[in-house]
């Protein structure tokens, strides 16, 4: 459905964008994940027609994003990041009149804006100016300003980010409630979210993609090692990451979290392993006390840091 | 249809004037200036016209008109509501035409109230109709003239209060390039005198309606709102 086609912008010198090539399929939920400063901003500002590319082109559908703007800003609702909305008007004005823009008839605008509002859960404060509104409400304000004329393809800005835990959680519902018919594409730092809410997952650092997938099937590309983490007490370091070298299938022992009269380790273990039963098996033969024993997969934490390494 | 895209975001603007109180101040403001230039010298002159209201207008309007158009795109940009507005099925075109019609029925508000001093001064003696007709006329071109002027200066900056200050410029020189014309030499004073807002103001007010003067402030509005819209869309 989106097509992007060697999409690279530049702002004077610096490449934002460098030759990124996409396609997006209708009903996909896409997490656009990277550090700050990545080019996912500005991979969705030239997408919702906000920004002119410098080169390459976006279709979605049949249309292309230099000839055919409008038609394109017809088809996505947008949210800018930190939902930027006229701030001395009324929620209510406020759609009413993004309703009027979007050219939906004056007779089922009023229908709509509240349909809006019940989904968004602003019914509220639909009667309050939007400087007056938290955080969390002038999201799901901005939400319902993206969502107004039923677009086929939904695009958020950081939807979550500065909201309280309850306001993140809110927010991933209404998105996946509208991903289960809509194209949703939305970018996020914080990975816990794209793992909850997205179907595919696609890393950009430094203007470039450098990992697009499912998100499962990202999450086992980077498996091949899991960790074991272990906090023992009665024990000495060095002593204890002698025995443990031992054991197949420990690639690397490093310190864990100190703390006090503990010996803390991480042992970085092959997948094709399971070391624990021999691992607790010399705990048990040295007769040390054990305070902490368990083990984490590699999760999409470690491959976004892989991947978005600097250097 | 270009109508239907650009009447929401005028109406939009145009009563976004109306919630805050900086539309009263302003409307205050030029009120209480006009009023009191005008009248303070109007028994004196003992006459029944309202030539000296016409004549102290373009100086006024060169700098409420700017304070009415200063945040028309400096705030969306500083907001950053420009990026909402434009991620809406609209063109930068329509944005433009939108505030500027926005602009001009505010100011169109303002001149309102002194349709009384015409009223005022026709139960005092004996008023011409045709220059206050002439001049309200071309208070009006001259207001769309200078509100195209502002939103220029405005979409070039985020800060209002420099949007400000670059438009009050633009419209002072226009209005002023007439009365420094001996230190140009004869050969530009031509042009430049064709350039001067203040002289085609006059002329419509005198009551006489040439359409040099009329093509003077329109092609003002579309070189401004053309430029207007260019620095918009060079924004990124």
């Amino acid at each position: 459905m989106i097509h992007i086609e060697h999409l690279t912008k530049r702002y004077g010198d610096t490449v934002a964008v460098n030759d990124v090539s996409l396609n997006i399929e209708k009903g996909e939920v896409l997490g656009l994940l990277g550090p700050n400063g990545a080019g996912k901003t500005t991979t969705l500002r030239v997408l919702t027609g906000y920004l002119p590319p410098t080169e390459g082109t976006i279709r979605v559908g049949d249309s292309d994003i230099r000839s055919n703007t409008l038609s394109i800003k017809r088809k996505i609702g947008y949210l800018p990041e930190s939902a930027p909305l006229y701030q001395n008007m009324l929620v209510y004005d406020y759609l009413m009149d993004v309703a009027a823009i979007r050219g939906i008839d004056p007779a089922n605008r009023m229908a709509r804006v509240r349909e809006l509002a019940r989904m968004c859960a602003i019914e509220d404060v639909m009667h309050k100016a939007i400087h007056e509104l938290s955080k969390g409400y002038r999201q799901r304000v901005g939400l319902a300003h993206a969502m107004m004329d039923d677009p086929e393809i939904l695009v958020l800005d950081e939807p979550t980010s500065g909201l309280d835990p309850n306001q993140i959680i809110e927010i991933r519902e209404i998105i996946k409630a509208v991903g289960k018919e809509k194209t949703v594409i939305f970018s996020t730092h914080i990975l816990s979210e794209a793992e909850a809410t997205c179907d595919r997952i696609v890393i950009i650092h430094k203007g470039k993609i450098v990992a697009d997938g499912a998100t499962e099937a990202l999450k086992q590309q980077a498996s091949g090692r899991y960790l074991l983490s272990v906090k023992l007490t009665g024990a000495k370091a060095q002593v204890c990451k002698d025995a443990f070298s031992t054991v197949e299938g420990v690639e690397e022992i490093k310190d864990g979290a100190p703390e006090s009269g503990q010996v803390s380790l991480v042992l970085s273990c092959n997948a094709n392993n399971d070391v624990r039963p021999e691992a607790f098996q010399i705990i048990r033969d040295n007769d040390w006390g054990l305070s902490e024993f368990h083990r984490e997969s590699h999760s999409l934490e470690t491959v976004f840091r892989e991947l978005t390494k600097e250097n | 249809m270009t109508v239907k895209r650009v009447y929401p975001i005028f109406k939009r603007e145009f009563g976004s004037y109306f919630v805050s109180p900086v539309a009263y101040i302003v409307i205050s403001i030029f009120l209480i200036l006009a009023g009191w230039f005008f009248f303070s010298t109007f028994f004196l002159y003992n006459q029944a016209e309202l030539r000296n209201f016409f004549a102290l207008l373009p100086l006024l309007f060169a700098f409420i008109i700017p304070a009415i158009t200063m945040g028309l795109v400096a705030d969306e940009l500083n907001v950053g509501t420009y990026e909402t507005l434009l991620t809406l099925p609209v063109t930068v075109t329509d944005v433009v035409l939108g505030k500027f019609f926005a602009a001009l029925a505010f100011c169109a508000i303002m001149l309102v109230p002194t349709l009384a001093y015409a009223v005022s001064i026709a139960f005092l003696g004996d008023l011409d109709p045709g220059p206050v007709i002439g001049g309200f006329i071309g208070a009006l071109f001259l207001a769309g003239a200078f509100a195209a002027i502002g939103i220029f200066a405005s979409s070039l900056t985020k800060n209002q209060i420099i949007a400000f200050i670059i438009g009050t410029a633009i419209c002072f020189v226009l209005t002023l390039i007439d009365k420094m014309l001996f230190f140009l030499p004869d050969s530009m004073l031509g042009f430049f005198q064709y350039m001067g807002a203040d002289r085609h103001f006059q002329n419509i007010a005198k009551g006489v309606l040439d359409s040099r003067d009329f093509l003077y402030f329109i092609s003002v509005m579309f070189l401004s709102l053309y430029l207007a819209a260019l620095s918009m869309r060079e924004k990124f």
